[in-house]
C-alpha cells in the first residue's frame, strides 16, 4: 500500500491504524470553509466511508477559502463538488452525499449510519441539531467554529465527556452572531481549524489518548495564541436532551438568519459577482428600481415566465420588505432554481443604495 | 485586587482590546460583571461564558483567580 506508506512506518499509526482508518465512518456536516480541508485531508488519510452533507452551491465569493472547489464547480451542489474532487484525490475510499443538507427530518437516519460527526457548519441552527442528534445516537461530534480571525475547536460527546451544550446551552438570543457570509473571515483560518477537526477525527479513530475532549482550544490567527479551556460536563444540560427522545422534531432550529440561508443582507451582495436581480412585486408597485441586470415578474406569474431567470447567474429576488421574495425562492426551489437569495428587509431600505451600487 | 480579564471574539470588538487588567472588590463573577456592563453597556446584549483561569464557571463563582476569559459562541464555518 504505497498510498499510506507515510502513515505506516509511523509506529504511532502502523498497518493497525491504517487499518482502522479504512474501517471508518465519518460524516461531514458542510462542505464550506472547515468541510473542505476536513474532507481533504480525511479523504488523503483514507477514512473508508465518509458522508457529505451540504445544501449550498459553489459561489464565486467561497473561493477564497473553501480550496475544493475551481471555477468550474460554480453553481455546482458543494456536497457533489466535493465528491467529484475527492473521488480524483483517493478512489479508494466511499463517499455518500447527502445534497439535502442536515434537517431535523434526516439527521438520525444518516448520523446512525456514522461512527463520528464532524460540525462544519455556519449556523447555530445546524451547531444545535447536530449536539442535539448526535447526543441522542450517541456519537462524538468534532466542532469547529470561526470568527474572523479567531476559532475554537473541541470534541463533544466523547466517553462521557461536555457536549456542545454544555459549553452553550442554548443559542443566542437573537441575531447577534454573524456568520461568515456577513462579517468576512481571514481565508486561511477555516484551513487551519478543519485541519485541527481532520487531526482530532484521525486521533479519535487511532485510538490516541490524547483528544481534545473535556477542554475547548481557541485560536487567535493575529496574534498565533492557543488557549485550552477546560470545559465540565453539565448533567442537566445532557439530560435536558436524553429525556427528550422527540426534540428533534419538536425544536425550532431555524434560529438565526444564516441558518435561513434562503437570505442575504445588502451588506453581503457586494462581496457578489455575477448576479442577477429579480423584483417579485406587481408592476405598478413603487419605488420603480431601474438597474440593466434586474428583470421583473410579479410573485403570481412566477412560475410560468420563469425561463426568464438566466439560471447561470446568481439570483438576488426582492420585493418591498422581504417576505414575498422569500415565498418566491421557495417557488423557484420547486423548479430546480436553487442559486437564489431572498434580499433581506426588501427594497425600501435600499433602494437608494441599489440604484448607486448596481 | 488585580485581576486579568481576557476578551474573545467579537467580545474583543466591543472592548475595543482583547486583555486588560482591573482592580476590583467584588466577591463573584455576576458581581464583577455589572461593573463590566457599567463600562461596556453594550456587553449586556451579548450572549458568553465566562472562564477563571481557563476553566469554565458559573457566574456565581467566586473569585478566586488570576484571569477571567469571556468566551461568545461562534458561528462561522
Amino acid at each position: 500500500m504505497d498510498r499510506y506508506h507515510r502513515h505506516i512506518i509511523l509506529s504511532e499509526i502502523g498497518q493497525i491504524g491504517q487499518d482502522k482508518l479504512n474501517r471508518s465512518k465519518v460524516l461531514v456536516v458542510g462542505a464550506g470553509g472547515l468541510g473542505c480541508p476536513i474532507l481533504q485531508y480525511l479523504t488523503a488519510a483514507g477514512v473508508g466511508t465518509i458522508g457529505i452533507m451540504d445544501f449550498d452551491v459553489v459561489d464565486v465569493s467561497n473561493l477564497q477559502r473553501q480550496v475544493l472547489y475551481g471555477t468550474s464547480s460554480l453553481g455546482m451542489n458543494k456536497a457533489e463538488a466535493a465528491k467529484q474532487r475527492l473521488s480524483d484525490l483517493n478512489p479508494t475510499i466511499e463517499i455518500h452525499v447527502y445534497t439535502e443538507g442536515l434537517l431535523p427530518t434526516n439527521a438520525f437516519s444518516v448520523f446512525s449510519k456514522y461512527d463520528i460527526i464532524v460540525d462544519g457548519t455556519d449556523n447555530f441552527g445546524s451547531r444545535y441539531l447536530i449536539n442535539d442528534a448526535a447526543v441522542l445516537t450517541d456519537k462524538p461530534v468534532v466542532y469547529g467554529a470561526i470568527y474572523k480571525f479567531e476559532g475554537q475547536i473541541a470534541v463533544f460527546n466523547y466517553q462521557n465527556g461536555p457536549t456542545y451544550r454544555c459549553l452553550f446551552p442554548n443559542p443566542p438570543k437573537d441575531d447577534q452572531v454573524p456568520n461568515c457570509a456577513e462579517v468576512g473571515v481571514l481565508g486561511v483560518l477555516p484551513g487551519i481549524i478543519g485541519s485541527m477537526q481532520a487531526n482530532e477525527v484521525l486521533k479519535i479513530i487511532l485510538g490516541f489518548n490524547s483528544v481534545c475532549s473535556g477542554k475547548m482550544l481557541c485560536y487567535s490567527a493575529q496574534s498565533g495564541e492557543t488557549t485550552f479551556i477546560e470545559l465540565p460536563r453539565s448533567e442537566t444540560d445532557i439530560k435536558k436532551i436524553k429525556s427528550n427522545p422527540d426534540i428533534l422534531s419538536n425544536t425550532n432550529y431555524d434560529i438565526d438568519c444564516s441558518l435561513n440561508n434562503d437570505e442575504i443582507s445588502f451588506e453581503a451582495l457586494s462581496d457578489l459577482d455575477n448576479i442577477q436581480f429579480l423584483d417579485v412585486r406587481e408592476l405598478q408597485e413603487r419605488p420603480i428600481i431601474e438597474m440593466d441586470n434586474c428583470i421583473q415578474i410579479p410573485l403570481a406569474q412566477l412560475t410560468e415566465e420563469s425561463h426568464r431567470i438566466d439560471s447561470t447567474k446568481k439570483t438576488i429576488v426582492f420585493c418591498q420588505s422581504g417576505i414575498r421574495s422569500l415565498k418566491a425562492i421557495e417557488i423557484l426551489k420547486a423548479l430546480k432554481i436553487t442559486n437564489c437569495k431572498s434580499l433581506k428587509h426588501g427594497v425600501l431600505e435600499f433602494k437608494d443604495q441599489l440604484k448607486n451600487t448596481f | 485586587m488585580e485581576l486579568t480579564i481576557k476578551y474573545f471574539g467579537m467580545i474583543s470588538e466591543l472592548t475595543s482590546c482583547e486583555e486588560e487588567k482591573i482592580l476590583f472588590e467584588q466577591t463573584t463573577i455576576s458581581e464583577l460583571l455589572k461593573d463590566l456592563f457599567k463600562k461596556y453597556p453594550d456587553l449586556k446584549n451579548k450572549d458568553f461564558r465566562i472562564a477563571q483561569d481557563r476553566k469554565l464557571v458559573s457566574l456565581d463563582s467566586l473569585i478566586s483567580g488570576q484571569e477571567l476569559a469571556l468566551l461568545p459562541p461562534f458561528a462561522g464555518g
